[in-house]
């Protein structure tokens, strides 16, 4: 092809397994990225995206090796180049931005000291070109007074100023394509959409290639021209972004779509069972058959090969393409709103909670003084009914997960009090809790790799609340281990297996289980989907939703994802730094005029359709400590009123629909003013 | 879907698959095979000695290996074959039961400080660092001259001193785990410290203890043999390698027989230990480079 900056031919990358078979993870990969173009690959765990997008910078992991086809940059075959060669064109001709850009800068290092060693390396400037050099490159990545950054060192930086830096290095030898390997995952929402805008900025302006590598549509949705759908190591859809998007011609894609939650259309995604299945297990027929909802007799024999079709301009691996893009989705019912009986009885309640990291100090010790008058989370109060599921919401550093182990007894609340049930004021340490109150409340945890043991087996996992609550046994044991297991949907037969041996999805189930198990009361769940695949986590908030309605739980939910929250929650509290800011029922907080902060969050929400982009409302510089004393959220504000805000604390207002905002700005007023 | 439906495997099942990974390396093989050797030889070796190992007949001083004496006599007459193949015995029984007092109290200690941290572990470190900062020969000559020389001294006194490496690795295995969410977890349900030492670390530091005393093993036989060369360890006449190359080291340049056979067996059962540790912490995949120093 004339104008491909790469072009990929029937590229398959393996390794060799233990017992001698060969065993690919990428097979018979075919496309091109074109001048100029912004290309995004899209696929879950497992899929091969990763090992395609190092394949394009002739590189290969150990341990695996080339099975076939090459990999063209400008007609040279970037695999079977001599390494010397190959230094020349990484870093000057093709440029990657890793997932933890802040890791991969050097930490005693000044980052000015940084650019200019990548400068040295790929371009052939004198000294003072290359200062100037400095100063351009941090401006065009839009880092504020780029003289003074570039005498920061990486840890005086936030996390997105950080991947700032890491495009700037990556433009130093102005490269021809760019490739970013999950550059936002892990960044915070205003964050991320402000790192977008950015690239976007970028591609247009120094026409640049892109390659964009992520498993988030939101984020693939806001810079592709063109989209790549990755499964199980085969391109199963190729073609512009919003035919992609908008209305795939593959199941895959569009079960994808349908299991992302979207701000737009409330309740529960539907799920999509199964998951991906391991490299090497396929041997004949379509990878999709296990999973698909339109598999036929045809798919689990014959392998169908990837088809271009002309019309759409779009490459498809499926029999049945053109019934799926004659069928129109509009009539089916994609989500379930979820309905729960909350009982008017109080659950849980906390009053003035106060929660700090901060160690006393020795002379403050000594005169038996407060020393933190500025906590980490400051005047909680938050009352949660039976069967209700509260979400709590915001950034890193709002203190939500925070709040959450001080309700779980992990940490102890500085001031206030958490009460139980009717009323029960629980003690603020583990230690002095009763049997029944430890039952009664249960975590969930991020990560199940972290939060399952992994040398026990599930058996074992799901017993210990069993034994340590109920003082189970024997037989009696194990059928109850057999009954909870069955309610998260697996069977019997994974008593014996080990966390290793599962899937991501699988390995949350189990840790449901073992919450279950305890029959408690209220769950708490720590960003319980954000570990998962996509197409996973619908599975497992359509499970927690089940379970919920089989045994009346309550839930606090803590996420960083507002899409998921507005999914599964009742009601929702809004927290910046420590300090709640808005609170109600979760259709009105979506709704309606809110604070200036959950304006700002809803803003940069990153939905899977190329035509909603996110506003940027607020400044995405990061905090490290509440302010002392007024809004918290006076450092960031758009709205700000002036030096009220930055001296007295506002107050709760409630509006007429119910929520609660907390800002010196007249509800009324704030409604005109976000029309 | 198929599942790939994976029996349990029984504990004696696990022990064999480790054994056999690590005879598939050629070095696992050949440590596996000294080790094995030496302690059938240690076990069986009084059925067969030729000689008595105590007999002394100067008329067979310091003969050089025939047929009838295969390693030559000592300086006493007494066979060398004889006194050798027996010279294992006391200090692989000593150096396995230290190595396994060791293995508990420094497992125990390492553990219980990973567990509390802070400064309960500050302290109880500094101890231990104190306390054995002391050339741990010279300790061991002084509770020896206190004590005596019999096992029941010398297994614990060893044991101990051996047990500070253990402690460290112990500790720096705990602290990987205790992060974990899964300790988060059993602590939120409300398990007891025991219990979640017992279900929740211990598996997951076991390995590395168990490596670790498995490399304490060769060191501590070094060590014991030198007490013995010193005139510490084993009294004499009952047989023992670093006894008799004290013994016969001055001889050395005329009866090299009466030195070099004690050598052999010594530095042979050592590598053999040695390079059947490293085998173990290969078949465990534990990457010693990356484990605590010590
Ligand atoms: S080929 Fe068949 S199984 Fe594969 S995606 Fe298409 S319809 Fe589904
Ligand atoms: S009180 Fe002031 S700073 Fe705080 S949210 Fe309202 S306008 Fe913004």
């Amino acid at each position: 092809m004339e104008n491909a900056v790469q072009q990929i031919n029937n590229l398959s990358i393996g390794f060799t397994s233990k017992k001698g078979e060969q065993i690919s993870i990428l097979k018979n990969i075919t496309t091109n990225i074109k001048k100029g173009e912004t290309v995004g690959i899209v696929g879950e765990s497992g899929s091969g995206k990763s090992t395609l997008a190092l394949a394009m910078m002739g590189y290969v992991k150990q341990g695996l090796y080339t099975i076939s086809g090459e990999c063209l940059f400008h007609s040279n075959d970037l695999l079977r180049m001599k390494d010397k060669d190959l230094e020349d064109i990484r870093g000057r001709k093709i440029a990657m931005i890793p997932q933890n850009a802040g890791q991969s800068l050097t930490p005693n290092l000044k980052i000015g000291y940084q650019i200019d060693e990548a400068l040295k390396l790929h371009t052939d400037l004198k000294i003072q070109d290359r200062n100037k050099k400095i100063s351009e490159l941090l401006n065009k990545v839009r880092l504020p007074s780029p003289e003074i950054m570039a005498q920061r060192y990486p840890h005086e930086l936030s996390g997105g100023q950080q991947q700032r830096v890491a495009v700037a290095m990556a433009l130093a030898g102005n490269p021809e394509l760019l490739l970013l390997d999950e550059p936002t995952t892990g960044l915070d929402v205003t964050t991320q959409a402000h790192v977008l805008e950015l690239l976007n900025f970028i591609a247009k302006d120094t026409g640049t290639s892109m390659v964009y590598v992520s498993h988030d549509l939101g984020a693939i949705a806001q810079v592709s021209d063109r989209v790549i759908v990755m499964y199980s190591g085969q391109i199963v859809l190729d073609g512009p972004v919003r035919r992609i998007l908008k209305n795939p011609i593959h199941p895959y894609t569009s079960g994808l779509l349908k299991s992302i939650p979207k701000l737009t259309l409330p309740g529960l995604p539907k799920s999509m069972s199964g998951s991906q299945p391991q490299p090497g297990t396929i041997t004949k027929g379509c990878s999709f058959y296990d999973r698909c909802e339109l598999a036929e007799m045809n798919c689990s024999n014959n392998s169908p090969e990837l088809e271009y079709v002309k019309n759409l301009n779009t490459s498809v691996r499926c029999f049945k393409h053109k019934e799926l893009h004659e069928k129109i989705d509009k009539d089916e019912n994609l989500v379930t709103s979820i309905e729960n009986t909350i009982l008017d009885k109080e659950m849980l309640g906390l009053s003035k909670v106060s929660i700090s990291y901060a160690k006393k100090k020795f002379i403050d010790q000594l005169l038996n003084k407060e020393s933190d008058d500025n906590p980490t989370v400051k005047d909680i109060n938050l009352n949660i009914s039976k069967g209700e599921t509260l979400a709590l919401v915001g950034e890193s550093g709002s203190g939500k997960s925070t709040i959450l182990k001080s309700i779980a007894g992990l940490l102890k609340a500085k001031e206030g009090n958490i009460k139980y049930e009717n009323n029960k004021i629980l003690p603020n340490e583990l230690k002095l809790r009763d049997p029944n109150s430890l039952r009664a409340i249960q975590l969930i945890f991020q990560n199940p790799d972290e939060s399952l043991n992994p040398n026990h087996t599930v058996e074992q996992i799901v017993s210990q609340p069993l034994k340590l609550y109920f003082g189970l046994q024997g037989e009696k044991l194990k059928d109850e281990i057999i009954k909870v297991l069955k309610k998260v949907r697996l069977g019997e037969f994974y008593l014996t297996r080990y966390p290793r041996q599962l899937s991501g999805g699988e390995k949350q189930r189990v840790a449901v289980a073992r919450a279950f198990a305890a029959k408690p009361d209220v769950i708490l769940c720590d960003e319980v989907t954000s570990a998962l695949d996509v197409s996973v986590q619908a599975a497992v908030l359509n499970l927690l939703q089940e379970l919920k309605k089989d045994f009346g739980t309550t839930y606090i939910f803590v996420s960083h994802d507002l899409a998921v929250v507005r999914a599964i929650s009742d009601r929702v509290a809004v927290l910046y730094q420590g300090r709640l800011c808005e609170i109600g029922p979760s259709k009105n907080v979506y709704n309606f005029p809110s604070h200036p902060y959950t304006e700002v969050l809803l803003g940069a929400v990153l939905e899977p359709d190329p035509d909603i982009k996110p506003k940027l409302v607020a400044e995405d510089i990061v905090e490290e400590k509440p302010p002392e004393k007024g809004c918290s959220f006076q450092g960031r504000c758009p709205r700000k009123v002036g030096e009220i805000c930055n001296s007295e604390v506002p107050p709760w207002q409630i509006g007429e629909n119910g929520n609660a905002i907390r800002c010196h700005i007249n509800i009324d007023e704030l409604r005109n003013l976000q029309k | 879907m198929e599942l790939q439906v994976e029996k349990p495997k029984s504990n004696l099942f696990k022990i064999y698959e480790i054994i056999s990974t690590m005879a598939s390396r050629p070095s696992g093989l050949i440590g596996l095979t000294i080790l094995l050797f030496h302690v059938v030889l240690a076990v069986t070796s009084p059925l067969y000695a030729p000689h008595d190992f105590k007999a002394i007949d100067p008329s067979l001083m310091l003969l050089p290996p025939s047929s009838e004496y295969w390693f030559g006599t000592d300086s006493l007459g007494r066979d060398v074959f004889t006194r050798t193949i027996l010279g294992g015995r006391t200090a692989l029984t000593v150096t396995f039961f230290g190595s396994i007092i060791a293995l508990l109290w420094g497992g125990a200690l390492g553990i219980f400080c990973g567990l509390v941290g802070g400064r309960i572990d500050d302290v109880v470190m500094r101890i231990i660092d104190a306390f054995l900062s002391i050339p741990w020969i010279l300790a061991m000559l002084l509770i020896v001259s206190l004590l005596g020389t019999s096992t029941i001294v010398l297994i614990p006194a060893l044991g101990f001193f051996y047990g500070k490496g253990i402690v460290r690795v112990a500790r720096a295995a705990t602290h990987d785990v205790i992060a974990k969410d899964f300790i988060v977890s059993a602590r939120a349900r409300g398990h007891g410290n025991l219990s979640i030492i017992w279900n929740e670390i211990l598996p997951n530091v076991r390995d590395a203890i168990m490596v670790e005393g498995a490399m304490r093993w060769s060191w501590m036989l070094l060590g014991f043999s030198s007490l013995s060369f010193l005139g510490f360890g084993v009294s004499p006449p009952t047989p023992d390698w670093g006894l008799m190359i004290s013994n016969a080291r001055g001889l050395m340049s005329f009866a090299y027989w009466a030195v070099l056979a004690p050598i052999v067996g010594l530095s042979s059962l050592i590598i053999g230990i040695n390079l059947t540790a490293d085998a173990f912490a290969k078949a465990l995949g534990i990457d010693r480079s990356t484990k605590a120093p010590v």
